[in-house]
């Protein structure tokens, strides 16, 4: 629902999300304007529904960026142990020390603001989440013996890894995908929000909340707006998650 | 070509653990200087109780895990000092079944992706050849060729095990090892595994390494049979003399310990006392002298020897 209304937005979209009109500012929810119009006077309810593009961007683009290294990282780590293993995981500890959105707004003030690095940071601020989970599946999974009959039979360690250990932790791998979408979507809100992800006047939902902050009493409908898409969506990608974690799993079944 | 497919000298294994809150390091013996030797076409049993190291000296051989010290050779060549580059295209003549078969195949490929991986890695067939050569094999174990493209969960545990027999056969390799390969299906389908595996043997000229904690499987399908105790092979022979004049003690424990289905057969009573020492501190001297009903004091000083007799039996014993 989300994904398509990201996709079809200039077709849904009533009011082009950009232009304003300034004689019918912060108006509130009426028939021209299902959502009212916020300080440009520009339409909510078309901003809302390009946010969702601009949202989907980001949450794609960072959640790839950790799909891919956390679990890559996550993979060698597991699969030769030793050395390689601690340091990885050390450096994966080290991220996670901090709080997410400190990390990301670190990794912004060196990058500087703007879309792909947004992206950028949330994606790496996610890379240790996929890295501990690729690496806990392959450790219990490389002791069985179905890949011991791989090695028996001379498999090299590279096939062994992405034809034997990989399809068999895809499960918690598609689950933590979902789960981390709905994280991501919050932190790149929020680092809008403080104006170090995506500038005006484009519209994303964080940064729809910020520019909405002084007018909170006045005229609150264009705050609430944005904020209800971003609990929806986020919602959405949580309940997805678990509906997945809950197929997914055989145990589960029936 | 020589008449013996493998031999075993001195293979030793000793897993390094980290104990307690010392962080004191220890060395679990779990093998502790094997030898033996197969010859070509024949079925060595390899018994003994859970823990006595009997499936590590099936990896070992396979180098599936690393030997501590000790020889490997198989047919003639010495696989310990292999890198593992010079390994590899040899590994095609020495294959294992696994115990467990709901484990031992991967879940996420097809029965005709299982089965004809070994034969691609090893060059032994072309993509478009493949589904003929994997049908011939299940056929000859007992599957049908329409089941190729199945995956795993959709067969019974006897099924899976034919699967592991036929992806180990894929290679057609000269050795086969056998590590409990029925101990975990039902008693009816254990037969019929076993028979399989005889038929194959004649057929495909295979030699076995049969490895099992079960005398009667070990009984019904070896050659000569080799007993381990904690670590090191205490007694072999060939199967008539082993079962009909057990000279170990521990050989004789164990054999007493199976049940007859004679009741007007009189057994004699061969009772193991306490428990199977540590393979971390085993006992100095003969390793079974805690427990043995005719140890001599001699017995816990000095190690008896693992030799051959005059009639060709081997038997690490002060009392032969």
């Amino acid at each position: 629902m989300f994904v398509l209304v990201a996709l079809l937005a200039p077709l849904l979209a009533p009011y082009d999300p950009n232009e304003g009109e300034l004689g019918q500012r912060l108006k509130p929810p009426s028939a021209e304007h299902w959502l009212g119009t916020d300080a440009l006077g520009r339409d909510i309810l078309s901003r809302v529904i390009y946010g969702a593009q601009v949202s989907l961007q980001i949450q794609l683009v960072a959640v790839l960026i950790a799909l891919v290294l956390g679990t890559l990282l996550g993979m060698f780590g597991g699969y030769y142990g030793g050395v390689t293993d601690n340091l990885i995981m050390r450096f994966m500890d080290i991220l996670l020390a901090f709080p997410g959105i400190f990390l990301a707004i670190a990794i912004i003030a060196v990058l500087g603001p703007g879309l792909l690095n947004l992206m950028l940071a949330a994606g790496i601020y996610s890379v240790p989440q996929f890295a501990r989970i690729v690496r806990g599946s392959i450790l219990s999974l490389k002791e069985k013996e179905f890949v011991e009959a791989a090695r028996a039979a001379g498999e090299s360690d590279a096939a062994i890894l992405f034809r034997y250990l990989l399809p068999n932790s895809m499960a918690p791998i598609i689950i933590q995908t979902t789960l981390r979408m709905a994280t991501v979507l919050l932190t790149a809100s929020g680092l809008s929000f403080l104006g170090l992800g995506v500038q005006p006047p484009r519209a994303e939902w964080g940064a729809m909340l910020s520019t909405a902050r002084p007018y909170l009493i006045t005229a609150p409908h264009v705050a609430t707006f944005p904020g209800l898409a971003i609990m929806l969506v986020v919602m959405g990608f949580n309940l997805f998650g678990d509906g997945l974690r809950d197929s997914l799993d055989p145990r589960l079944k029936d | 070509m020589s008449a013996l497919l493998l031999e075993v000298e001195g293979l030793t294994k000793h897993f390094a653990v980290t104990r307690g809150m010392a962080r004191e390091k220890v060395f679990v013996r779990a093998v502790d200087g094997v030898d033996f030797a197969i010859a070509r076409g024949e079925t060595l049993g390899l018994v003994g109780e859970s823990g006595c190291g009997k499936t590590t000296v099936g990896r070992l051989i396979l180098r599936l895990i690393e030997p501590t010290g000790g020889a490997v050779r198989f047919d003639g060549r010495e696989l310990t000092a292999l890198d593992r580059k010079r390994l590899q295209p040899l590994r095609r003549s020495f294959q294992i079944i696994f115990q467990d078969p709901f484990a031992s195949l991967n879940p996420r490929m097809t029965v005709s992706e299982i089965v004809g991986r070994p034969m691609e890695i090893h060059g032994l067939t072309r993509r478009a050849e493949r589904d003929e050569k994997v049908g011939e094999l299940l056929a000859a174990v007992g599957l049908r060729r329409e089941q190729l493209a199945r995956y795993p969960h959709e067969f019974s545990g006897g099924q899976r095990q034919r699967i592991g027999i036929a992806r180990a056969l894929a290679t057609r390799p000269q050795l086969v090892v056998a590590d409990e390969p029925t101990s975990a299906l039902d008693v009816s389908v254990q037969a019929q595994i076993l028979n399989l595996m005889k038929d194959l043997q004649g057929r495909f000229g295979l030699t076995y390494l049969f490895i099992s904690h079960n005398i009667g499987v070990i009984r019904h399908i070896s050659d000569r049979v080799a007993v381990m105790y904690l670590g090191k092979i205490v007694e072999m022979a060939g199967k008539g003399a082993l079962f009909s004049k057990p000279l170990h003690p521990y050989t004789q424990a164990l054999l007493a310990a199976v049940p007859s289905l004679d009741p007007r057969r009189r057994q004699e009573e061969v009772l193991l006392e306490g428990d199977v020492p540590s393979p971390v501190n085993p006992p100095p001297g003969c390793r079974f002298h805690t427990r043995c009903r005719f140890a001599l004091p001699r017995c816990s000083r000095e190690e008896p020897e693992f030799r051959p007799r005059a009639d060709g039996r081997w038997v690490a014993c002060h009392l032969y």
